[in-house]
């Protein structure tokens, strides 16, 4: 770990400034940050503690949607009754990932900001393009069974390791910012990227800008609506594939889905064009297939990795069948529904 | 019934230290206090092949509180020979050296160490020490040095060789009726036991040594330090009263103590030395090993030839190597048998005793191979290894001291429900999960120790005993109070035990299951001897009651010394005590294991393991939905600490077969998930009913306590259970360990 300084706001202003330095980062939970600055792949000039900044509410959006302070903690987010009433996708997402533990650490915001789980990112004495810009990818060629299928580049085949995330995708929220241009809103399609040529960034975010929280819209997905996680193992385990699925019924056709994928690319996966296919079918195998085919089109092994197509594909339509049904996957579940 | 009259062996016993331990005064290593403390940072080779040409550390120096930075260019004086490097578990080779020399051998290797006043100073130096290496070529994959394994040509001390062919195992495959050879593998495995190994190295004035170090046995590493640093065994004292787990790993002297005492003696100063959770990947390890396993039978399913040839990692310094094929000459009769058994050398580090070495892996491989021929047999898997049972020893042709297999096989059969099963795969389904039951046997060596203990009497009732074993958690020092006590008739709360020092009674290191059979009986021999010296000095007495008795008609209980068949006939400890002008009685014991004996008979623990997994087909999802182990073991000092033993197998066993395993970059020779993050152990999740079952066995020639012991027999047959459970549920057979979601899709 390098000396840094150390350095605790108390409001968003004052963050935003202290976040000014291109080396400072901030501290929430610090569930990803202080492991990263332990193994040396993360060495800030400044950590700032936002600890202390007013970002802890939960609170009604104009719209009729939900307001979600940066600082709630993964455990809050989880738990709290208007999100389980009216957002389950979310709290199932949630709780998919992680340990009570960190849960109870981990915030909304870092949820977003953490870092790949690629094992070369993670090791100093290997080459890669986004802890070392031009470095190289390892992870090409190398050991890889976690690694993306979708939207890679040829200088990184890193993918976003949050269950959190991929809910907020297929649910469309919103992340807002501030800076000290002021504030602006990113809708969740455009705030993670994919690498290209510049895996060093893992988001749209600009240089300086703190999350202040998220809006979840007043769409309802209640009742037709699935997480569905598969890993190496049943629990404590990034996932190899998740689908966060989220459907609307009318009239025994799909009016409206939404289904993003985790585990798969440098971003939760969505395919619009996809989506907008499965409206007006019925909500049956058929489809299902037809939805999964289409996302997977453009996905690409990398050798070890090859197996997750085929697993993404049947993970992809089991979701769509429990969301169908009602019959969301249960996190406390150890079979699939 | 008072306490004092209950038997405590046998009774399931809460830990004496459980308490110590879960309110955190229980100290391990790296928490010693110590004056003046510096504390030292290892930095590790990045490359797995090459020279060191140059170490730059001049950040790291001028990082402060930075005190020295310690290379293969200022390491001091150590010993030269090989020999004075060789610890009492070392398998022949040249042991790593560390900071020896300019020459890297493996990723990970120890190249430097930084000793700062603080521990954040020397992390973040070490983190600013380079290396400027000449990188030379190097293979980490077994695969690609298969072709050139040998047969190692010095044998490792305490590890038989593949017992020689017998019979005429070529031709009977040849010509049997039902046959088949199949290749399995099961991947490297880490031990990362919780505690991370770390040695406080306390110098003290006139160089004397007490040194706080994780090990499975104090004595080992004082004479390791002794011999390696040319100090007087006197001068060196070794503690490891707790060790947080170790699973085999602490056997041997980790570079870390090296390291520290090295510091320590050249800064004059108290060093102390804590490895990362991530250096931990580069300790030894269980070595990825091939198997092909031919099997040959009747049409009835009699075994007409068994092969098992198999090749196993090493390093480039030291032949490891373990018994990893002699389980398939002996766990089921058969007359015709080759055995082979090869190392490939490859640039990792020397790879270590894990818990069952070679018994957890070579008779996976042998069950699975064992489940295969049932299937194409089309025969109950239990039946088949019933029918072919074996008596005696076919690889020394010795008797077995006891082996209650069969009672292990009933039992378990029973409480799993067995006999319910239907024999095809793909037959039992439960909603989106087909179900699957599987079985394995498992066995284990049972090995009596030379070891030494020491009992303390006192005038007021309180007995101490002492030996320097480790307890590296299966409850050692739990049964060694509970044989103290029933050995001289005293309530548990009079007795403490003394372990985990270097200068107490000799014992060997804590491993092999042997543990309770050797330190224990040697307890029992010292409790013995005081007993004896008791009576004497009863019989001494003027008016003895017991003047006319012998020593068989004594019993020693309730504080007193009397006969057995008449209470009466009785003195207290004390009156006898003081009538001799002594405040306490002090007598050793030892037990070991009798070489006559030894010519006729040999021992195991044995057991069946009976898994059941429930398998989504469509996703790869497995899960273990309950094991039903059943285990002869003799004696069972403990039923509370024996089952968490079984239990903690088991669970490892479930890891083997499902998750476990270090993931090699061979382009650049590294482990790349050395983290708990990537590196997969079962969670709570992945374990769920596990039932243990200890069967009746009376062993007397096992060990004078009739113990066999139970640190390694859990894991031994439960990967196998479950990848058995697996191919019962799909129809579809992965021989390449862990069996993990890629794979079963591909099958």
């Amino acid at each position: 770990m390098n000396r840094f300084e150390y350095v605790r706001p108390d409001t968003v202003a004052h963050a935003v400034k202290a976040l000014a330095d291109r080396d400072a980062r901030a501290l929430a939970g610090g569930t990803n940050l202080v492991d990263l600055m332990k193994y040396e792949v993360t060495r800030p000039s400044r950590v700032v503690d936002i600890n202390h900044l007013p970002l802890r509410q939960i609170e009604p959006a104009p719209d009729g949607g939900l307001t979600i302070g940066a600082l709630v903690t993964n455990s809050e987010l989880a738990w709290d009754p208007r999100i389980t009433k009216r957002y389950p996708l979310l709290a199932s997402a949630i709780l998919a990932g992680a340990s009570p533990q960190l849960r109870n650490a981990a915030t909304t915001g870092g949820n977003l900001l953490q870092r790949t789980r690629c094992y070369y990112f993670y090791d100093p004495s290997t080459a890669c393009n986004k802890r070392e810009p031009g470095s190289g990818c390892s992870a090409i060629g190398g050991v890889n069974r976690i690694h993306a299928i979708l939207g890679a580049s040829d200088g990184c085949i890193a993918v976003h390791p949050s269950d959190m995330c991929v809910a907020l995708a297929a649910l469309e929220a919103v992340v807002n910012v501030e800076g000290k241009d002021g504030k602006r809103s990113i809708p969740f399609s455009a705030f993670h990227r994919l690498p290209g040529s510049e895996p060093q960034h893992d988001n749209t975010m600009l240089q300086g800008e703190l999350i202040t929280s998220i809006t979840l819209p007043a769409s309802d997905f209640g009742s037709n609506h699935t997480y569905l996680k598969v890993r190496d193992r049943l629990s404590y385990a990034f996932a190899l594939v998740s689908v966060a699925a989220a459907l609307k019924l009318e009239g025994g056709e799909i009016r409206t889905a939404r289904v993003a994928l985790g585990g798969v690319a440098h971003k939760p996966w969505r395919d619009p064009d996809a989506e907008q296919a499965l409206q007006g079918q019925p909500p049956a195998e058929a489809a299902f297939a037809q939805f999964a085919d289409q996302i997977l089109r453009q996905a690409r092994g990398q050798g070890e990795n090859d197996f997750k197509i085929e697993l993404a594909r049947r993970t992809m339509i089991r979701a769509l069948r429990q969301a169908a049904a009602g019959t969301p996957q249960k996190q406390s579940d150890k079979f699939v529904l | 019934m008072s306490s004092a009259e209950m038997l405590h062996v046998g009774r399931p016993i809460s830990r004496v230290d459980g308490r110590l331990k879960v309110t955190g005064q229980a100290k391990y290593a790296a928490e010693y206090p110590a004056a003046d403390l510096l504390h030292g940072c290892v930095v590790s080779s990045t490359i797995a092949a090459g020279r060191i040409i140059r170490l730059h550390t001049d950040r790291a120096r001028a990082m402060p509180g930075v005190v020295e930075i310690f290379t293969h260019e200022n390491s001091g004086k150590a010993a030269r020979q090989d020999e004075d490097w060789r610890d009492d578990i070392a398998p022949p080779g040249h042991p790593l050296r560390p900071l020896h020399s300019d020459r890297i051998q493996f990723d990970g290797q120890p190249i430097a160490l930084v000793i700062a006043e603080s521990v954040e100073a020397a992390r973040d130096a070490a983190a600013l020490v380079r290396a400027e290496c000449a990188i030379e070529p190097h293979c980490t994959q077994l695969e690609a040095k298969r072709s050139q394994a040998y047969v190692p040509p010095e044998k490792r001390s305490g590890i038989p060789p593949p017992s020689d062919p017998r019979g005429e195992p070529e031709q009977a495959f040849a010509q049997a009726p039902i046959k088949f050879s199949r290749e399995y593998r099961v991947h490297a495995e880490h031990h990362n036991p919780m505690e991370m190994f770390a040695s406080t190295c306390v110098f003290e004035p006139g160089g004397k040594l007490t040194i706080y170090d994780k090990t499975q046995g104090s004595q080992n590493v004082q004479s390791y330090v002794a011999s390696v640093f040319g100090l007087k065994p006197a001068n060196v004292r070794v503690i490891n009263h707790y060790v947080g787990g170790a699973f085999g790993s602490g056997l041997r002297p980790q570079p870390q103590l090296f390291l520290a005492v090295m510091a320590s003696l050249a800064l004059k100063r108290s060093v102390r030395v804590a490895l990362t959770r991530t250096q931990m990947f580069y300790l030894g390890y269980r070595p990825d090993t091939f198997h092909t396993v031919s099997l040959a039978s009747d049409h009835q399913g009699t075994l007409l030839s068994i092969m098992h040839d198999a090749v196993a990692e090493t390093s480039q310094y030291e032949d490891y190597q373990e018994a990893l094929v002699n389980w398939s000459g002996l766990m089921y009769r058969c007359d015709n048998v080759k055995l082979s058994y090869q190392l490939a050398k490859l640039n990792k580090a020397t790879p270590c005793d894990m818990r069952a070495p070679g018994a957890a892996n070579g008779v996976t491989v042998l069950e699975c191979a064992m489940d295969e021929l049932a299937h194409e047999l089309d025969i109950d898997p239990l039946e088949l290894r019933k029918l072919n049972f074996a008596s005696m020893d076919g690889n020394t042709g010795k008797q077995f001291t006891s082996k209650a297999l069969d009672a292990c096989y009933r039992e378990g059969a029973a409480a799993f429900g067995w006999s319910g099963r239907r024999r095809e795969p793909r037959a039992m389904r439960d909603g989106h999960e087909l179900i699957g039951w599987g079985v394995s046997t498992g066995t284990w060596e049972a090995f009596l120790q030379t070891a030494s203990a020491r009992a303390r009497l006192t005038d007021d009732c309180k007995l101490e005993v002492s030996t320097a074993a480790s307890d590296i958690g299966p409850g050692t020092w739990t049964i060694l109070t509970q044989i103290g006590a029933d050995a001289l008739g005293l309530p548990l709360e009079a007795v403490s035990a003394r372990i985990g020092d270097s200068t107490l009674p000799a014992s060997p290191v804590e491993g092999g299951s042997w543990t309770a059979a050797s330190n224990g009986s040697a307890v029992q021999a010292a409790c013995e001897a005081v007993k004896h010296t008791l009576f004497k000095r009863a019989q001494r007495m003027a008016n003895s009651p017991l003047a006319d008795a012998s020593f068989e008609h004594i019993e020693v209980k309730s504080g007193g010394i009397g006969r057995k068949d008449d209470p009466r006939r009785s003195l207290s400890i004390a009156e006898v005590m003081h009538a001799a002008d002594l405040t306490e009685i002090v007598e050793d014991g030892q037990a070991s294991a009798d070489p006559e004996q030894a010519k006729r008979y040999v021992s195991y623990t044995n057991s069946a393991v009976f898994a059941e997994v429930r398998v989504d087909e469509e996703l790869g999802i497995v899960r273990v939905a309950r094991i039903v182990c059943a285990t002869a073991a003799g004696r069972i000092l403990n039923p509370k600490t024996a089952r968490s033993q079984i239990l903690g197998g088991v669970v490892m066993g479930i890891g083997m077969a499902l998750h476990e395993e270090a993931m090699i970059d061979h382009r650049l020779g590294k482990i790349m998930n050395h983290n708990f993050a990537e590196y997969h152990v079962p969670a709570h999740a992945d374990v769920d009913d596990i039932e243990v079952i200890f069967v009746d066995e009376h062993d007397d020639k096992v060990s004078p306590l009739g113990v066999k012991g139970l640190g390694e027999i859990g894991i031994v047959g439960t990967a196998a259970a479950v990848a058995n459970a697996i191919f019962h549920a799909t129809g579809k057979r992965v021989r390449d360990f862990p069996i993990t979601i890629d794979k079963l899709l591909a099958a």
